[in-house]
């Protein structure tokens, strides 16, 4: 825990934030979202996705676990992913502007939005110009985050998701729920249903006897995108990591999506949180490593694509980095939250979190779900919605999250600090009364030992009884029975036994 | 004030608590790169045995196939595998070096990198052959910078069988070597391609799949001699050596 008391822990900020707050507006897709108690209800219910996710949980899980054990130090490599993250963030301001020297001194645009609405309109004054209806996305969390393909849309341009998950997502008219896998939460056969309805709409449709086998449904996506891949004039990605001394973007992926969007087209628009810097080109060493075996539980990814600039002769030759603030400097500036913004985006917390395993991502109202998104969404949207407030009591505290996170983010360590914050800020509850009650009974013998003996006249009353429920604190004791209270407390038992000669 | 200013504002004062400079900047130079770049060959015997071993093993884990020949054997190797895979294109970087094809058969069809300008075009040939920088024998990873005997990036991306002559004296141990070895120097960055195995999604219940958009074959061919490949590689003037 923090020497520091929550309060004091921020410190100060700059001036001119009356257009652009300090925290990320939250997007419409979730304004309104239910606390997260209420829609894991919702989500608990559906039996099949717990089953999906039991098993999908599992196998990452097992798979990392093993992956890891592989590496002769871990430990070792964590603490200098953890190092490198935390150089980068604490000199931010250094590094982004190397950033920006490096990358346009290649040849790529740097732009610079401080928040969602910013930067989509950057976005969508590039795609204008080239006068596209459409561009092919790669994955990418920070483009959910600003909302990008709605905005996309709005302005007449089609944003093809062309990662598998993404597009069982899309096709299906969803919303992702895990990081990694966002298609997490359904099946195969429920998959095969999708692409049947849904892929004659928007292009080439699902052949007719495709079939639920993982391999027959890879295939109709890999011809469903192909003729996008080949007439795409604009490709729109993110960034695993952005290399400060050398201006290098990196992209890590497994099916050559990534590959396709941030090669064929002519013109590539990344957008890049300013959390994903990298200080130099050999932090990547420790990145490359901690990485894929965190996230798919694989040695490497399939497909690194890393690029600096543009690259004569060689794939876009129009290359944009739009790099995004949205809530991150607001995050930066609590002393003890900031290390959420080391996260590389694995989703191993995911994976091994006892609730997410079983409410998926859903009912954690962002794009960001799990663990990381119960410390990450109320730092960077703030704590005034219902869903924010609620996100730090999302967890048991098991610490689960801490052992696995590749960057060493303390989880646990936040959730509390979060719990504590929203406590100071909602005011007086009837909790925090009893709590203050109790303190100033607990404080003093004399008043401790009046309330023990007022407590003998409830247990006189209650006879041998168990005392199941008290009337105003309902929910708490529908699952807790409160221990009957003696009739006699120690002190008085003392006194009749040995007479008061101690007391 | 611009985004850029404000942005750069907010994040020194958010970071106003922390006295200790940046790291002192490793900055990329040349002299650098250089003496980390190709020179730094790997020792001949058993540690390099083992490690060509594991490059071969953790390449193969992924569902490629590896083969593994000597310089002369090549050619052969190739014409082997092409015919194996009912390849009747293929797209040839430039660079490439010619002898390594000479024993297809003429019926392959042979497109030129400098002729192969439409991805419509790369889309309709079977396959391509390239060479890669290097290897890394604990991920089983090939990487590719695009130089000569590489082709443009979308040469090995669209065809749907990618063959890869790796010569053994570009298999590094480690991850680190590999980082270290491509290393971009100002200026003159080549675009890089990190590949395991083939394209594959876990995106259906986690379970692997090999082949979605990527190269759904790929072959790498592990050379125990210096071959004649062109391209940086080349100034390396032993095999084994530079110990």
């Amino acid at each position: 825990m923090s020497p520091d008391p929550a309060h004091d822990r921020t410190v100060g900020r700059g001036a001119g934030q009356a257009a652009y707050p300090p925290v990320q507006v939250t997007s419409p897709t979730f304004v309104g979202m239910p606390k997260f108690p209420k829609a894991a209800r919702a989500e608990l219910a559906n039996a099949q996705q717990r089953r999906n996710l039991r098993h999908a949980t599992h196998t990452i899980r097992d798979k990392r676990a093993h992956v890891v054990a592989e590496v002769d130090d871990w430990e070792a490599l964590r603490v200098k992913g953890a190092d490198a993250k935390d150089e980068a963030l604490t000199h931010l301001a250094d590094y982004l502007e190397r950033l920006e020297e490096s990358l346009t001194a290649n040849g790529a645009v740097v732009h610079w939005a401080r928040d969602a609405a910013e930067a989509n309109r950057i976005v969508v004054d590039i795609v204008r110009a080239k006068e596209v209806d459409e561009v092919v996305k790669v994955k990418s969390m920070v483009t959910q985050e600003i909302e990008l393909n709605e905005a996309l849309e709005a302005a007449g341009v089609s944003a093809w998701e062309t990662d598998l998950a993404e597009l069982i997502v899309q096709l299906g008219h969803d919303r992702p729920s895990h990081i990694l896998v966002p298609a997490i939460h359904r099946n195969r056969k429920e998959i095969r249903d999708i692409f049947l309805r849904e892929m004659g709409a928007v292009g080439r449709p699902a052949p007719d006897d495709l079939t639920d086998d993982p391999a027959r449904l890879a295939e109709a996506a890999r011809l469903h995108l192909r003729e996008k891949f080949l007439r795409a004039k604009v490709g729109i990605s993110g960034a695993n990591f952005a290399v400060a001394d050398s201006g290098t973007l990196v992209v890590v992926e497994s099916e050559g999506n990534g590959r396709m969007c941030l090669t064929l087209p002519e013109t590539l628009i990344s957008v890049v949180g300013i959390e994903k810097v990298l200080p130099t080109w050999d932090d990547l060493t420790t990145m490359l490593q901690l990485l894929p075996r965190s996230s798919t539980g694989e040695r490497m990814n399939p497909y690194t694509t890393m690029w600096t600039g543009v690259h004569e002769g060689d794939g876009p030759q129009e290359v944009h980095v739009v790099l995004l603030d949205n809530g991150r400097s607001h995050v930066l500036a609590d002393r003890v939250g900031r290390q959420a913004l080391r996260c590389i985006r694995c989703s191993a917390c995911l994976n091994v979190c006892p609730v997410y395993e079983r409410t998926g991502g859903h009912a954690y109202g962002s794009v960001y779900p799990g663990p990381i998104g119960a410390v990450l969404n109320p730092q960077l949207r703030g704590t005034t919605s219902d869903i924010d407030r609620s996100l730090p009591y999302a967890s048991s505290l098991c610490g689960a999250c801490f052992d696995a996170c590749p960057v060493r983010i303390n989880i646990p360590e936040l959730l509390v600090e979060l719990r504590g914050k929203v406590v100071e800020e909602s005011g007086p509850t009837p909790e925090s009364t009893a709590m203050k009650a109790a303190a100033w009974v607990l404080s003093d013998p004399r008043r401790l030992a009046t309330a023990q003996k007022a407590a003998t006249i409830a247990g006189r009353l209650a006879g041998g009884r168990t005392i199941r429920s008290v009337p105003g604190l309902g929910a708490w004791t529908n699952a807790r029975d409160l221990p009957t209270p003696p009739r006699e407390t120690f002190r008085q038992w003392w006194v009749r036994e040995h007479g008061n000669e101690d007391a | 004030m611009s985004a850029r200013d404000e942005i750069l504002a907010r994040v020194r004062d958010a970071v106003a608590d922390v006295t200790t400079p940046p790291r002192a900047a490793e900055t990329p130079t040349t002299e650098g790169a250089g003496a980390a770049g190709p020179a730094a060959g790997p020792a001949a015997g058993p540690a390099r045995d083992a490690t060509l071993e594991l490059f071969a093993e953790n390449v193969a884990d992924y569902r490629a196939t590896v083969l593994r020949a000597t310089g002369e054997e090549v050619p052969a190797v190739l014409a082997d595998v092409l015919a194996g895979l009912e390849c009747r294109s293929l797209v040839v970087p430039s660079g490439l070096d010619p002898s390594w094809l000479s024993r297809l058969p003429d019926a392959v069809v042979r497109v030129p990198e400098s002729e192969a300008t439409s991805h419509g075009q790369l889309d309709d040939v079977d396959a391509v052959v390239t060479t890669a920088t290097v290897g890394i024998a604990v991920t089983g990873t090939i990487v590719l910078d695009h130089a000569a005997g590489q082709g443009r990036r979308e040469l090995t991306l669209v065809p749907d069988i990618h063959v890869c002559v790796v010569a053994d004296r570009d298999v590094v141990p480690h991850v680190s070597d590999a980082v270290t070895r491509l290393r971009p120097s100002p200026g003159s960055a080549r675009p890089l391609t990190w590949i395991s195995g083939p394209s594959a999604t876990s995106d259906i219940e986690l379970q692997r799949v090999e082949g979605v958009h990527g190269p759904r074959t790929l072959v790498v061919v592990l050379v125990s001699e210096p071959t004649s490949k062109e391209g940086p590689g080349d100034a390396v003037p032993t095999r084994g050596g530079g110990h």
